[in-house]
């Protein structure tokens, strides 16, 4: 089956701790560069149109043992920034050029520290996202900042990005988007035409390849899913909710679905989906895209918004047709286990059925969330929706049995 | 005993009459029919509001007092009921649980908030704080959006992004009390303000004396308290003026926080508050002192020039948001602390590292690798937690804190050089001041030795 090879050979790519793929792109294109960038989002066409490989680095997912980065950073610390430590300092990410951090919560932004000390001499930038969506000062500001991170570039290449480049990059990767976006309507109108995880690694390898190719894998696989002959179950559909940054592992992501679920919408590789609509370039590229970012309608726990809670999680749940949510968060991650008890009580008020729990990239057994998701789904399935929730969302504070 | 001495003890005694007195001004502002914001310490901008006579209340220092009061954990536990993790932030979830159940502390009862004030500076917590705020106060968010020093510096175009920011607050300001943001008046605040942190500076500086004469850790969190809370008031000025006088009667007596100063520290980390006192005894027991601290810096550095300065009214408050402490970035904290060393002529580094707050914590195990691995400076590290007292694993400490100071004490004895390029330890003859001393009849700090 040609997709599910695709989609194999994705899984590969994105899985190899080495970065093997990013290397072989270096070693068929002599003298460009690859920067890595930690999640959730990094404007993408900056570095594009600098001529540069932007490859996100989202953690080992439990490839590599922690040894090294253990003496550099505290253990009341989320798995990805651990593991992505360890990759730097084991040597793994010596394909990358540069990295760059974001301001999406305060261990990316020291991790960013971390990472200038432990590796002097490579570029490491950090970008802080403007986080006052009402004010008027807050798109020059961070046109001022993709400013700086074009000059940043340039002086590894001598010459900043052009305009023309710029404009160039953003209609290249907005028909990125829009595919990612047609691959998510899939798994929303027709999710057993790919299994989440697939998909999820079809989405991904643009992480690790060139957008330009990634879209024309894209543009191949879309059609054949579309009519891929694959039988409809009877799963429950489900919105995933945080799992935003650190990544659940492909195993994690098979054990949620095989438990009875059709997962129709998830806030996985949201810097994918940053635009819902083409950014018009206009005389401006650079504040072109930050208008387009201080005014995406995305709504994620790192990113300041001043709806309730619940709102945006309500409309996503209707949007895609969806009977439950299951809260899943990276443990430690603090923006996410910070918003779930007041979008847990949105979703009561609604009576819609939520289970939720922590994971991390070591999670030896899967049996304990198997059960918790089996018996949510079959809450849903027997009672509807109007049935409380099941399993451990009836616990106290509707977490902990995922732990390890 | 403080009878031999006109001031001692009169830093401490005051702030705590000046804090019981704007917490009685908190619990009736509603009443009274003043507005209140609720705002964070580090880039606090505390002049700005008091333009327009708005009280200003500090969640983090209403967590840090339940801490201190030993009435954390159950307020902890409350919010964990609700559903908030065991691994976030222990001063969030004190915040909740008090609201929870009637945001009566031990301080008294807390007003509701008119304006939620997210002055977003140095921690990424701070929004998620105030976005729960807004839900159960239904008070909507008013952000005021602070970069890092992302590149070891203040970025080209922050402070101009700042300053307008605070221009559009000002206006917010206007619409919630009919009045018109006057400049003028502004200046005369932070006039006030630049008075009350010359002094606190001058306080500072004097642990640069040998012997100390002055906890710039643990006396510092007294001390600085009406910096934070009162700053741009006349009040807090004749505060300072009457802190300063006690710290110059230690200087001309040559009495300090400990009776005979053995070791000096810089200490980086926020105290545990549960347990404040018995983790000062670990130290004081040693005859150790902190000479310089980081968790003092949190709201500014006065002690590095900085100023509020009203020729520039709105810029300085900028400078000020995006000088502090936890606003600053790793390489440009590590530098700070070996600065410290270097100045303040420290034998070693203590790091506490606390669990709730990652923004001070990681990136500390970097340090300690840093500071022992390439700089020599020795260097403890050690865990537990601000607010939440079910880290404070006294005997635990105990012992890494002992075993620490047996090693520099061996050092000592071997002859190797002090970690600041110190001179060798002068045994000036230096009694305990008596307000420091005073706490601990039980355990007079020196024994130990």
């Amino acid at each position: 089956m040609k997709i599910r090879e695709m989609a194999r050979r994705c899984e590969a790519m994105v899985r190899d701790p080495e970065l093997k793929t990013v290397a072989g792109w270096k070693a068929a294109h002599p003298g460009r560069r690859a920067i890595g960038y930690f999640p959730v989002y990094v404007p993408a066409e900056v570095i594009h149109a600098a001529g540069m490989l932007p490859v996100g680095v989202f953690g080992a997912g439990g490839a590599v043992e922690i040894d090294h980065a253990d003496t550099r950073i505290q253990s009341f610390v989320c798995s990805v920034s651990r593991s992505t430590l360890e990759l730097g300092l084991t040597g793994r990410l010596a394909a990358l050029d540069g990295t760059i951090f974001g301001s999406i919560c305060d261990v990316a932004r020291n991790l960013s520290g971390i990472w200038q000390r432990n590796f002097p001499g490579v570029l490491s930038e950090y970008i802080h996202y403007p986080q006052n969506p009402d004010s008027a000062h807050a798109v020059p500001y961070y046109r001022g900042e993709l400013q700086r991170l074009r000059d940043a570039l340039s002086r590894l290449t001598g010459t900043p990005a052009t305009d023309a480049a710029l404009v160039a990059s953003l209609e290249v990767y907005d028909h990125n988007r829009a595919l990612v976006r047609e691959l998510y309507a899939v798994r929303r109108d027709e999710p057993w035409r790919a299994t989440w995880r697939e998909a999820y690694h079809l989405a991904r390898a643009g992480h690790v390849l060139p957008v330009e190719e990634h879209n024309a894998l894209l543009e191949e696989a879309l059609p054949l899913l579309r009519r891929r002959d694959a039988p409809k179950r009877d799963r429950v559909r489900v919105v995933i909710e945080g799992s935003f940054c650190e990544q659940p592992t492909a195993d994690l992501l098979d054990t949620i679905e095989e438990a009875g679920c059709y997962v129709v919408e998830d806030d996985l590789l949201l810097g994918m989906r940053w635009f819902d609509r083409p950014v018009a370039p206009g005389d401006d590229p650079l504040l072109a895209l930050a208008r387009a970012f201080v005014d995406s309608p995305v709504t994620t726990s790192i990113r300041h918004d001043r709806r309730r809670k619940g709102a945006a999680l309500l409309g996503r749940v209707a949007a895609a047709g969806a009977e439950g949510v299951i809260f899943s968060a990276a443990k430690f991650c603090e923006p996410a286990l910070l918003d779930y008890p007041l979008m847990r009580v949105a979703l009561d008020r609604e009576g819609l059925p939520s289970l939720a729990f922590e994971f991390e990239e070591k999670l030896g057994t899967f049996e304990s969330i198997r059960t918790q998701v089996e018996t949510f789904v079959e809450s849903i399935l027997f009672f509807g929706s109007e049935a409380p929730a099941a399993g451990a969302a009836d616990s106290p504070d509707g977490r902990g049995e995922g732990r390890r | 005993m403080s009878d031999h001495y006109e001031h001692q003890g009169k830093g401490r005694d005051v702030q705590k009459d000046m804090l019981a007195a704007w917490y009685k001004r908190l619990e009736t502002a509603t009443a009274d029919g003043r507005k209140v914001a609720y705002l964070f310490v580090p880039g606090n901008i505390a002049e700005l509001l008091r333009v327009f006579d708005i009280e200003v209340c500090y969640p983090e220092i209403n967590a840090l007092q339940c801490g201190i009061k030993r009435t954390s954990q159950s307020l902890i536990m409350t919010a964990e009921d609700m559903g908030y993790s065991s691994d976030v932030c222990g001063y969030v979830k004190n915040d909740i649980g008090l609201l929870s159940t009637g945001n009566k502390g031990p301080f008294g009862g807390l007003p509701k908030p008119d304006l939620l004030l997210c002055t977003y500076c140095g921690c990424t917590t701070f929004i998620k704080w105030f976005e729960q705020l807004a839900e159960y106060y239904d008070v909507p968010i008013v952000m005021l959006d602070v970069p890092y020093q992302r590149d070891g510096s203040i970025a080209p175009g922050d402070v101009a992004y700042l300053v307008g920011q605070l221009r559009e607050i000002a206006g917010a300001c206007e619409k919630l009390t009919g009045r018109r943001f006057d400049e003028a008046r502004l200046a005369e605040i932070l006039k006030l303000s630049a008075e009350a942190e010359d002094l606190w500076a001058s306080i500072l500086h004097s642990a640069r004396r040998r012997p100390s004469p002055f906890d710039a850790y643990f006396e510092a969190v007294f001390f600085m308290a009406p910096i934070y809370a009162l700053r741009g008031t006349q009040e807090c000025v004749d505060y300072y003026r009457i802190a300063a006088a006690e710290i110059d009667e230690r200087l001309r007596h040559n009495i300090g926080p400990v009776p005979d100063e053995r070791f000096r520290l810089v200490m980086e980390g926020p105290p545990p508050w549960p347990a404040f006192r018995s983790f000062w005894e670990l130290f004081k027991t040693w005859g150790a002192v902190s000479v310089a601290s980081t968790y003092s810096k949190v709201g500014g550095f006065w002690d590095r020039g900085f100023r509020h300065d009203p020729d520039r009214p709105l810029e300085s408050i900028a400078e000020y948001c995006l000088g502090c402490y936890t606003n600053q970035s790793l390489p440009m904290r590590s530098g700070l602390i070996r600065s410290y060393v270097d100045e303040y002529d420290a034998d070693a580094v203590v790091i506490h590292s606390v669990k709730s707050c990652r923004s001070f914590s990681v990136g500390q195990a970097d340090f300690r690798e840093e500071f022992t691995r390439m700089r020599d400076i020795p260097t403890l590290l050690v865990e537990s937690d601000l607010v939440d007292p079910r880290y404070f694993q006294h005997a635990q400490l105990k012992n890494r804190v002992d075993a620490f100071f047996e090693a520099l004490e061996h050092r000592r004895l071997i002859g190797a050089p002090a970690a600041g390029a110190a001179a060798p330890h002068a045994a000036a003859p230096h009694a305990a001041a008596p307000h420091a001393a005073a706490p601990h009849p039980a355990a007079p700090g020196g024994t130990r030795a």
